[in-house]
């Protein structure tokens, strides 16, 4: 399994041709308490870089982007009882969604743990 | 992921000021942005945990960039008279009002407190003065509007070296009343000055959360040493905008720039109480003849309290539709409620749809949400009254 990161605080998990996405401990951090999440249902086509879900904190509404395209295989219904969960445990049991990658090729352009540490460090 | 923050969006001021906390809000650990042209703490722990905590114990925040005027000078309250629509001469010392700064239209140009000011009073030389404390990001066009309004003879200070706090929640009267023996006599909407280590304090019992609480005018030298002694007190946590958002929002009092427009005129925006008896029946305010007459008969549109339901919340610019979905008003605040536990909105709908209970359907971002017209506040005030009101 790898875990590759984009500019867009979004992680992705990949293991073959299927993968699990969330947003990042920093991101969460950044929007604060979250009261709402909309994930993509089984089946939803999501394209790289295009909106996949929705998450909204007390004070804003955000777009959660699709690190990769593919066809989402799973929602995480959780999320729609306990929100929070995106706070208290962003890159575990607060994934967003599952997905069965169009083309690995996608991800040659993300950044593994230790560059997204740099990159966050820098903002 | 991208992070359309509501505060971030009023970024309009080419140069963003600071206030003389800044650092000390820095200090507590805040996040900062700028609002209202200045920079300004929007949380410190989150807003979640300080919305509660107000509502359960006490909390401080830095009001400064609001506008501290003072007002004096000969046939001073006929002048005010002619500009807000407030009962001015009817207003004993040391009692505050919740007004309003009309236009010729009867438009809304600001929300505000004023006070009548006691002989001797501290924040200035002459007698029979008001105390007027209008919002952040008007004040230079308000300033410039009761300039022009305002006889020469009439002085009108900026108390720009004052920096002001509030003091909010149940506990805010036992912490303030530790440091400033006395205040506790204050009723809701009463004020008088008050001595703290030597700086000469205007405190009045008021507030914009629905709960009890404090606002305290102090010198801006002293009002570091004074936020230092406040947080020391076992009640008080700092809380920053985006909670002080919410607790208004739950309070159902309105935000001007987002409720409250020039647009808006006061029976549309369901602040008839605002309007005072005298002042109904004699008239004489900037927009009367329009404000009376829909006193009297309603107003096209009215400002209302909804709930949303499900969880997602429903933020200002959403469209209130009809059937058709065509668009017949519009959500001017919202967001989750954290003490009502669900999303929760401010709305401007047809006078026909105002009645509590009555189904609206929301439309945001293309997506419709059901909501239902409720009374306001949706969380009950807590303020604590003291004699008959004058």
């Amino acid at each position: 399994m790898t875990r590759y990161f984009t500019d867009e605080h979004e992680w992705i998990e990949v293991e073959g041709d299927t993968a699990t996405v969330g947003i990042t401990d920093y991101a969460q951090g950044q929007l604060g308490d979250i009261v709402f999440v909309e994930v993509p249902e089984e089946g939803c086509e999501v394209s790289k870089g295009g909106e996949a879900a929705v998450v909204e904190s007390v004070k804003a509404a955000s777009d959660v982007y699709a690190p990769v395209s593919g066809t989402v295989t799973e929602g995480n219904a959780a999320l729609t009882d306990d929100p929070s969960l995106v706070n208290s445990d962003p890159e575990g049991s607060g994934w967003f969604f599952k997905l069965t990658l169009a083309d690995t090729s996608e991800l040659d352009g993300l950044m593994d743990e230790a560059a997204y540490k740099d990159f966050v460090a820098k903002l | 992921m991208t992070d359309d923050t509501l505060f971030e969006d009023e970024l309009a001021e080419p140069e963003i000021l600071t206030l003389p906390l800044d650092g000390w809000h820095r200090s507590q650990g805040a996040r900062m942005v700028e609002f209202a042209g200045y920079h300004m703490p929007i949380q410190y722990e989150g807003i979640m945990a300080e919305h509660l905590w107000v509502r359960d114990a006490a909390g401080l925040f830095d009001v400064s960039h609001m506008g501290q005027l003072r007002i004096a000078g000969p046939d001073v309250v006929e002048a005010l008279e002619a500009l807000l629509p407030a009962d001015v001469a009817g207003l004993g010392e040391g009692r505050q009002r919740y007004s309003l700064l009309l236009a010729d239209d009867g438009g809304i140009l600001d929300d505000l407190m004023l006070a009548r000011l006691p002989a001797g009073d501290p924040l200035g030389e002459g007698e029979g003065a008001f105390y007027m404390v209008v919002n952040g990001a008007t004040k230079w066009d308000d300033l410039a509007h009761l300039r022009e309004r305002l006889d020469d003879a009439i002085t009108l200070n900026l108390l720009d070296e004052r920096a002001l706090l509030a003091l909010q929640g149940p506990k805010a009267v036992e912490a303030l009343d530790r440091l400033v023996p006395g205040v506790a006599a204050l009723g809701f909407m009463q004020a008088g000055a008050f001595d703290w280590n030597g700086a000469a304090l205007w405190v009045s019992r008021s507030g914009y959360t629905g709960e009890d609480g404090f606002e305290i005018s102090v010198p801006e030298e002293a009002v570091e040493a004074l936020a230092d002694a406040l947080v020391a007190q076992p009640e008080v946590k700092p809380i920053g905008l985006g909670a002080r958002d919410s607790l208004r929002l739950e309070a159902g009092l309105p935000l001007y720039g987002h409720d409250l427009t020039p647009e808006t005129t006061p029976v549309e925006a369901d602040l008839g109480f605002a309007l005072s008896k005298r002042r109904r029946e004699e008239g004489g305010f900037p927009g009367a003849e329009r404000v009376l007459a829909e006193h009297a008969g309603g107003s096209a549109m009215k400002r209302v309290g909804l709930t949303v339901e499900g969880r997602q919340p429903v933020r200002e610019g959403a469209l209130v539709v009809d059937a058709e979905g065509a668009p017949i008003g519009r959500v001017t605040s919202g967001g989750f409620a954290p003490s009502v536990g669900q999303p929760i909105a401010m709305a401007f709908v047809p006078a026909a749809l105002a009645a509590p209970g009555t189904a609206i359907q929301l439309l945001q971002r293309g997506k419709p949400h059901a909501a239902t017209v409720v009374p306001m506040p949706f969380v009950p005030h807590r303020y604590v009254r003291k004699g008959a009101p004058k």
